[in-house]
């Protein structure tokens, strides 16, 4: 008779395979890292440069240029590049975050010849036309305008802002903002930054030898000048730790709380993640167990750590029914000092070891989220050896160790706490 | 390509077996055929709490996710009109946990007062969050019932209204229980680092000793054809206009989705489309605009939804709409406008397939609609479609009385 009660036995995950950039460099010395598996014909390329300025009189200049180069060069308009790279079943993303602005191309194989010719005309030529600036400005005013009525993009840039104040990691966008972007200076930050001495260049999918030789020949001899200057962020943050926005008509709080941090450099980022995962990081966390599975005040709850490469910040996110507001944040306060006086038991702490072991395999689906690893490596400075320190933190770290890290760098008294809705 | 053998347990069970070894995972993929089509009018957005009550712990399991996620396992679940899918990664050296946890489930729940309680609650909060807290939140919850007269489409899986929900008693999660979830009802996709004889082996165990049940027999109202437009105008908090113009289009295996699907596309996919080339680039009258459908199996909805540009003229917007698809109608498209989206079509299809996951969830999908190698065939019915086909299907689609058209706009 089969018995049901009784769960199968289990194996712990004992290794895990990484598919290994490698590194080729181009005649003009921009390196190229190739990570190459996978069964489809099809293979992205990334193109990162670094940002490097920023000025609170110009917030907006190092995105802005970014998403202006579908726009237009000197040989096609925005139309056509939009046409030719989706006739060939192509697609481009610009991709700007604080550290870094991308043009990444997702392309099959067979048509790569035609499609990449297009991305070097759009990093090496682009003309940033008046006429598609100006629709581009208007359109993310409105499309930001929208983002205003919505309490958690609300929460989440007044909590940006407190933690790193007007600095590139700190600013929110403001409507206004877009009626200032000119065109002449988003022409002097792409002279400035999508320079080949500031790329880097990431290739992952099925990759045929034809591709190395395609990138020599059409990016190994772009020319360029080095910037040496790099970006500093210095922030400064808030001295008001409770940031509290009323919405009297709000149905739910929108709440997030928490502080700057280590990113993944630091030497305890990893034992942190270990923590930051029992206590919202995963279905089956403490936050998520109390305040949604137990009290039924939220959808959803969790916490994280964001890894920047001049900082990095804890948080801790959820948008609650208004009346449990108060409930909600007494809730979380209790969770993050249990996590400082009391040891984590043997069986959740060998649960959230096997989870995060899974999810870490899991992670690894195909060449492009190899690549994914790899960057996360490589814009640290780090090399494959730290992925060897993480499985070995995971499987090692003990109870005290824990709380140890929690009394070491969680005091929720200094953490920052936005609420936008109603308490 | 997608490679996958398929076997039935005595009790109607149907499973899908697709093996793929570049990956150290697997993938259990359950499917139910029943969605918020199938609930009663006056209990509405139940399929969906009820997806939610499915991880309340089964009846020999008291909890679903705590041993899951002990073998390093992932799991979620996602209600729509149509069906109910659940799924599983986890390392593939672990499989039979997942056979275990999904199997106890099929065969019968705890039905647990506290998680009943709870995840009211919680499906509560998850309807002001998606639809009630959020600028255009509602749109859907006002335009189904515009469209749809007759077929239980006109209510989203999230419900009609907050109270259905509220008043969900425990009796009603039995029996909806016991009509839905037994093995007749449901498809089981395996994928990943798995081999068939294996599969077959777990299944037989864990899943052929569940009763059979009695088979669910659908006899839903179907949508009449419209013959009169139907036009409404909302008034909200929301920082700009909006139209949203829909008309009803072919069910998801019927003559004339793959046309419809393409169509959509022509209009809207990509910089390159109709749409943006010509009412957001060259003449700007929205910030942004869009042609979708919903891919539903009855009769389903082909959406245009468009934001306006600040002071542009709610009419003059929608005539522009309407020229768009006349254009359609009167014209064929250009060659190159059809190989592009084929071209596109093709490329997704590929992209799709690095995902496990998405492997696993379409052949599901596709036994759902009928026959699971559809995840290999389908694509002849994009390919073969020419110029003409598509002005011939903008013409059955887009006629005046068949529209039905909100202005969402603001104070």
């Amino acid at each position: 008779m089969l018995n049901r009660t009784q769960e199968p036995v289990f194996k712990q995950i004992e290794n895990i395979d990484f598919i290994k950039a490698e590194k080729y460099l181009l005649k003009n010395e921009i390196p190229v890292f190739i990570v190459n598996a996978g069964e489809q014909e099809l293979v992205r390329i990334e193109f990162i440069f670094k940002n490097k300025a920023w000025e609170l009189e110009k917030p907006l200049m190092p995105s802005i240029t970014n998403a202006m180069l579908t726009e237009g060069t000197h040989s096609l308009s925005s139309a056509q590049i939009a046409s030719k790279i989706d006739f060939y079943g192509a697609f481009f993303q610009t991709d700007y975050n604080h550290d870094r602005s991308s043009l990444n191309l997702f392309s099959l194989n067979k048509y790569l010849a035609n499609t990449l010719p297009i991305i070097k005309e759009m990093l090496t030529g682009s003309i940033f036309p008046e006429k598609e600036l100006k629709i581009l400005l208007r359109n993310q005013n409105q499309k930001l305008k929208v983002g205003l009525e919505k309490n958690a993009n609300i929460a989440r840039r007044a909590f940006t802002s407190a933690l790193f104040g007007d600095t590139l990691y700190g600013y929110a966008n403001q409507l206004k903002d877009y009626d200032q972007v000119k065109r002449e200076n988003l022409l002097a930050y792409y002279q400035k930054v999508y320079q080949p001495k500031n790329c880097s260049i990431i290739v992952s999918g099925k990759i045929e030898k034809s591709v190395l030789a395609l990138l020599e020949d059409l990016f190994g001899n772009w020319e360029g000048f080095a910037d040496k200057e790099d970006l500093k962020v210095d922030f400064k943050s808030s001295q008001e730790k409770l940031h509290y926005i009323e919405k009297p008509d709000a149905l739910q709080s929108a709440i997030r709380i928490g502080i700057p941090f280590v990113n993944r450099k630091h030497p305890d980022f990893i034992g942190l993640q270990v923590l930051n995962t029992a206590l919202g990081g995963y279905f089956g966390s403490r936050l998520m167990n109390n305040i949604r599975e137990e009290k039924g005040y939220t959808y959803g709850i969790g916490s994280g750590i964001a890894s920047l490469e001049k900082a990095g910040y804890f948080f801790i996110a959820t948008e609650v029914g208004v009346d449990v507001t108060q409930n909600t944040l007494a809730e979380i306060e209790k969770e993050v000092n249990l996590l400082k006086t009391e040891l984590i038991g043997d069986g959740e702490l060998s649960l959230i070891k096997n989870y995060l072991m899974g999810s870490l395999l899991g992670s690894l689906e195909n060449a492009f989220s190899h690549a994914d690893k790899f960057k996360n490596l490589y814009f640290f400075g780090l090399d494959y050896g730290y992925y060897e320190k993480y499985i070995h933190t995971i499987k090692n770290i003990t109870p005290q160790q824990l709380k140890d890290l929690a009394n070491q760098y969680w005091d929720y008294n200094s953490f920052y706490k936005i609420i936008v809705g109603k308490m | 390509m997608v490679k996958f053998e398929k076997f039935t347990l005595e009790n109607g069970l149907r499973v899908l077996v697709h093996e793929d070894h570049t990956t150290p995972m697997a993938v259990l993929n359950i499917l139910y055929d029943v969605g918020a089509r199938d609930e009663n009018p006056e209990q509405t957005g139940f399929a969906h709490l009820f997806e939610h009550l499915m991880f309340g712990g089964s009846v020999n399991i008291p909890s679903y996710d705590e041993p899951l996620q002990r073998v390093g396992g992932e799991n979620n679940a996602f209600t729509s009109n149509d069906m109910t899918n659940y799924y599983i990664t986890l390392p593939a050296v672990n499989l039979e946990t997942a056979f275990w946890l999904e199997s106890d489930r099929m065969l019968s729940l705890a039905f647990s007062e506290k998680s009943l309680e709870v995840q009211r609650n919680v499906v509560c909060e998850e309807f002001k969050q998606r639809y009630l807290n959020q600028p255009y939140g509602d749109v859907w919850l006002k335009l189904r019932p515009l469209v749809y007269k007759k077929h239980p489409y006109k209510w989203a899986t999230i419900g009609k209204e907050l109270s259905h929900i509220e008043d969900a008693k425990i009796e009603d999660v039995k029996a909806f229980f016991k009509k839905h979830y037994n093995p007749q009802n449901a498809i089981m996709v395996v994928g990943g680092a798995v081999n068939l004889a294996e599969v077959k082996k777990l299944a037989e165990k864990w899943f052929a000793p569940i009763d059979k049940g009695v088979k669910y027999e659908r006899d839903l109202p179907q949508e009449p054809v419209q013959t009169e437009a139907v036009t409404e105008t909302l008034r909200a908090d929301v920082p700009s206009n909006a139209i949203y113009k829909v008309f009803k289009m072919p069910g998801r295996m019927e003559a004339g989705y793959a046309e419809t699907d393409l169509m959509s596309d022509i209009l809207s996919q990509g910089k390159s489309s109709r749409l943006y080339q010509n009412l957001v680039q060259q003449n700007p009258v929205f910030s942004q605009i869009n042609a979708y459908n919903y891919g539903s199996l009855d009769t389903g909805m082909f959406v245009i939804e468009g934001k306006l540009l600040p002071g542009v003229d709610v009419a003059y917007a929608d005539e522009c709409i309407w020229k768009e698809l006349e254009m359609l109608k009167t014209e064929p498209i250009f060659e190159d406008e059809l190989t592009k989206v084929k071209n596109k079509y093709e490329s997704t299809k590929e992209f799709g397939e690095m995902s496990l996951l998405d492997k696993a969830m379409n052949l599901a999908f596709y036994e759902l609609f009928g026959d699971a190698n559809l995840i290999n065939t389908d694509i002849e019915n994009y390919l073969k479609i020419a110029t003409e086909d598509i002005q011939k299907q903008a013409n059955n689609l887009f006629k005046k009385e068949a529209a039905t058209t909100l202005y969402y706009l603001a104070n």
